[in-house]
């Protein structure tokens, strides 16, 4: 189905290229800003401001060096870590070091755009700031009088997610969520929650730099640049720490492990329930923790009794001596052993009971509370700058998703987008929505779904610094300053020390006519007559406030950056102390009557999964170290290092089908739903015969992001048999099967 | 007083933060790059090993690429650090054909280029721009001629090996295996 939504190209005032334009002059700048390229500068020549990293959600401390240039005007050198930052320990990843391309990219969005013209002969044009937020709060205040203010959802993530919520909630909806949950963490946090009475967070307490033994199922880390936790596995690594790595494919973190486990896609609870088999009868268990922390064990015993590691070979085809191996290796490290809970867990539908299995692992090894196994982190909580109270709304995300998914923590993407559908004959309906920094056309499986929903509602506003996809299915789009450019929120994530960290602007001004997301959010309140929600001129007014309530000042901070707090709970449960865990009954619950309270399976159960059919591969996907999602294909410098995926085939496959290293193919699901654009092949032994592998975030198809675009297939794509996992709603993505065309389909391009 | 690093390559992940750290750091045009990973890998699945580096000049202590420059451009430095002074570079391009490495490029500019070891950093203390930003720590810059030297600590402790022996160089950077 062709959509006259995806008609983004044209720009009436300007024409084809029109949108990078009317832009500072940095904006034109190619490298060579120096005289001389033998004299850089010293780091104590520079300026430096303080950052927060926006590249990805592990929020690194920073700072900014500027320098001047030939005109003497300071334009952005380099961004590096900031040494007291717990987050980045002073070190940036590739995406945090390259941060610097989000502000120097030539396709950015500098100027507010709406939609005009005739269905099937639409186009952008460029509008004042005055016009597009007038346009955009007449339509919120319509679409409120017709349908209920709970009709307007907000889509968000990152760190200008908070100043819109805040926005939505003085408005009068709640009808919010964030790709973020229920296509990423959501399960591992129920799994954890229902387990300890309390989630996993960001970043994940683990204490990977003190742990013995460190256990990876699924989780690429060194792929997923988790900056604080790719360190510290190097840290483990040099204390000769033992890794021990479950995935089907040989990843950067299997290269690094002494047991890697190839196990068969989808059976990764098998093998945990035969890791708790062989702890169990064996006696390998902290008794002393077991008795004294948890709850349910004879339950757990019982249940487990015949999961053995010969069963669980049949299962996972990992053999039973291995399996024998690595449990006792856990156990010999315990309670200094991490079974990591991993972050993107929506895979095949059964996530939070699989997320289960992992946290009643940890708790019969010990290792949650202590030292070298999961650490309580802590953080420091700033005060709410005073304003009037939110309004209840009549209904809100709750309403439409606990009465089905009753653990979901926060709102569920898919479930507003369902409530936006035409189909949808609920009362209560999705009309109109903001969408800040993410791009559910690429984050959301299903796209025709969203894409259909999108398509229905009255007024879609984009608030991004990229002309990424959904851009191009927006009515009102607003260029947002990029993070070097502005002031957000402290972060205040938990970490070992409770912390604050300031993101101040580098530049005198945003480029062109972007703008912060604070100020984008406050000057639509005031048009939509919230003048008492925002009884603050801009942000410094609020950051200096709140720093003052924690005794520092917006002033040290811009010194400073990172300011660290004394620790006021413990690490780690003091040797036999009595501790209280937030369940029903106190302890740690290894049968669970939170879940089984709500109808959910109290103990963790194995379900069979699909394999892959006859001439198709399971479709793996997974993550390149220098890039977030697709929010990074574009930014010069990353693209620089991966401009294109590949998509790794094993020798045996690509002999089978004629294929050769480098080809171009294209990929058809089970659904018959085809690539847009090709991928090369790279004929690896690193995957096995039953799967593919595809890195995350390419196949860009809009041309605006001229470096993206086309370049490498998308796996979101091929993403259209959904497995809803039932506690949480989350979008289980893994069970999809590919097969190979190897000439250029037939295919309307969309 | 002897320039080099070792390098872990049972830390590196190849996440290429040395490589866009030198761009910036080095402001290195895109499309150029001074520093580079390269991956082995070796084996049949299940049975694999992988082994990831982080590569660049090797500031080695026989240089085919000084020898070969005919207008001395081309030089050493105290502490062994191999550079090229543009001015005086009329790209020519020998020095690129000499090296097995493959470590130096024709800037758009008109002159070869590779890397400095960050010698503007070294001598202010600080470490190179890539080993200073390398979140798995897997490189070691330092004095090759002080045994307590940290990188001196790691090439005698561990097992190490340099890239095309062969070629009789005498590279400075020693890879940790």
């Amino acid at each position: 189905m062709k959509t006259t939504r995806r008609d983004f190209i044209k720009i009436t005032s300007m024409g084809v290229g029109g949108l990078a334009l009317s832009m500072s002059p940095v904006l034109g700048w190619v490298p060579g800003f120096l005289e001389d390229d033998e004299q850089i500068p010293d780091d104590s020549k520079a300026q430096r401001y303080p950052t927060v990293c926006e590249v990805c959600f592990w929020k690194c401390a920073g700072w900014i060096y500027t320098v001047k240039d030939k005109e003497g005007k300071e334009k952005i050198w380099k961004i590096v870590g900031n040494e007291n930052d717990q987050h980045s320990r002073g070190r940036l990843c590739p995406r945090g070091t390259g941060g610097i391309g989000m502000y120097y990219d030539k396709d950015r969005l500098l100027n507010p755009l709406i939609r005009v013209g005739k269905p099937g002969k639409q186009t952008f044009k460029e509008v004042s700031w005055e016009e597009a937020l007038s346009f955009i709060a007449d339509k919120m205040k319509e679409i409120g009088n017709k349908y209920g203010k709970e009709s307007m959802a907000l889509f968000h993530h990152g760190t200008t997610g908070p100043h819109f919520e805040h926005l939505f909630k003085a408005f009068g909806s709640d009808s919010i969520a964030e790709p973020a949950i229920a296509q990423c963490l959501v399960p591992r946090e129920v799994g954890f929650k229902a387990t300890f009475g309390k989630g996993v967070s960001s970043p994940e307490p683990t204490d990977i730099r003190n742990t013995r033994c460190l256990v990876l199922i699924g989780n690429h880390l060194g792929e997923n640049m988790h900056n604080g936790h790719v360190q510290e596995m190097s840290e483990a690594i040099d204390n000769g720490a033992t890794i021990i790595t479950v995935d089907p494919r040989f990843s950067t973190a299997a290269s690094k492990s002494k047991f890697w486990l190839p196990i068969k896609p989808a059976t990764d609870i098998a093998l945990l329930l035969a890791w708790m088999n062989v702890i169990i009868k064996e006696k390998l268990y902290d008794k002393q923790y077991v008795e004294k922390y948890t709850y349910g064990f004879d339950l757990l015993k019982s249940h487990v009794k015949n999961f053995t590691p010969e069963w669980a070979y049949t299962k996972t085809g990992i053999k039973p001596d291995i399996i024998r191996e690595t449990a006792y290796t856990m156990a010999g490290a315990a309670p200094a052993v991490i079974i990591h809970p991993g972050r993107h867990t929506v895979w095949y539908g059964d996530d939070t009971q699989r997320s289960r299995a992992i946290a009643i692992l940890n708790a019969l090894l010990g290792s949650y509370g202590r030292k070298g196994g999961i650490y309580f982190p802590e953080k420091k909580r700033l005060p709410k700058f005073p304003h009037a109270e939110y309004e209840e709304p009549k209904w809100t995300w709750k309403t439409i998703t606990r009465n089905k998914y009753k653990l979901a923590p926060l709102g569920v993407t898919n479930v507003l987008i369902d409530y936006a559908l035409p189909e949808n004959k609920s009362d209560k309906k999705i009309k109109g929505c903001f969408i800040t920094a993410t791009n559910i056309v690429k984050s959301i499986p299903d796209q025709k779904k969203t894409i259909r929903a999108l398509d229905n509602m009255e007024l879609v506003v984009v608030v991004d610094t990229m002309p990424t996809e959904i851009t191009g299915y927006a009515d009102v789009v607003l260029p947002e300053a990029v993070y070097l450019e502005r002031y957000d929120y402290a972060r205040t994530n938990q970490h070992r020390k409770p912390n604050i960290a300031l993101r101040m602007p580098a530049v005198d001004k945003p480029a062109g006519n972007s703008k912060p997301g604070w100020w984008i959010a406050r000057e639509i309140g005031l048009k939509l007559g919230l003048e008492e929600y925002f009884p603050w001129k801009n942000i410094e007014e609020v950051l200096d406030w709140q720093f003052k309530k924690v005794g520092t000042s917006l002033e040290e901070m811009k010194k400073i950056g990172v300011k660290e707090f004394e620790k006021e709970d413990y690490l780690y449960i003091p040797d036999g102390a009595d501790w209280e865990f937030n369940t029903p009954s106190g302890k740690i619950e290894l049968f669970s009557n939170l879940l089984a309270a709500e109808g959910y399976d109290g103990l963790p159960k194995f379900t069979e999964h699909k394999q892959n059919p006859q001439g198709f591969y399971r479709l793996i996907y997974g993550r390149v170290p220098m890039h977030t999602f697709g929010r990074t294909v574009n930014n010069p410098y990353l693209n620089d290092l991966r401009s294109e995926n590949h998509l790794w085939v094993n020798p045996k496959v690509a002999e089978d089908w004629g294929i050769e290293n480098e080809q171009e193919v294209w990929l058809e699901n089970q659904d018959g739903i085809i690539t847009d654009f090709p991928v090369k092949v790279r004929i690896t032994q690193r995957i096995n015969t039953d799967a593919v592998y595809l890195p995350h975030g390419f196949g860009g198809d809009n041309k605006k992001m001229t470096r993206a675009f086309g370049k490498g297939a998308s796996d979101s794509e091929l993403i259209t048999n959904i497995k809803i996992d039932k506690e949480t709603g989350a979008t289980g993505m893994r069970e999809n099967f590919v097969t190979f065309l190897l000439e250029k389909p037939d295919k309307e391009t969309t | 007083m002897r320039y080099g690093m070792a390098i872990d390559t049972k830390k590196c992940v190849g996440c290429s933060d040395c490589v866009v750290a030198c761009q910036t750091e080095n402001n290195i045009p895109h499309g150029y790059t001074r520093d580079w990973i390269s991956e082995t890998v070796e084996g049949m699945y299940p049975n694999l090993a992988l082994e990831i580096r982080s590569e660049r000049c090797n500031h080695c202590d026989n240089t085919p690429c000084v020898r070969t420059c005919p207008t001395g451009a081309s030089h050493v430095i105290e502490g062994g650090i191999v550079k090229v002074t543009h001015e005086e570079c009329i790209g020519c391009g020998a020095c690129i054909e000499s090296c097995p490495y493959d470590a130096r490029y024709f800037h758009p500019e008109g002159y070869v280029d590779k890397c400095t070891f960050c010698d503007h950093r070294v001598k202010n203390g600080q470490d190179p721009a890539c080993v200073s930003v390398c979140p798995t720590h897997c490189m070691y810059f330092g004095d090759l001629d002080d045994p307590n030297s940290e990188v001196s600590k790691k090439i005698a402790s561990r097992k190490t090996k340099v890239l095309a022996p062969e070629a009789g160089t005498k590279p400075q950077i020693f890879y940790l295996i």
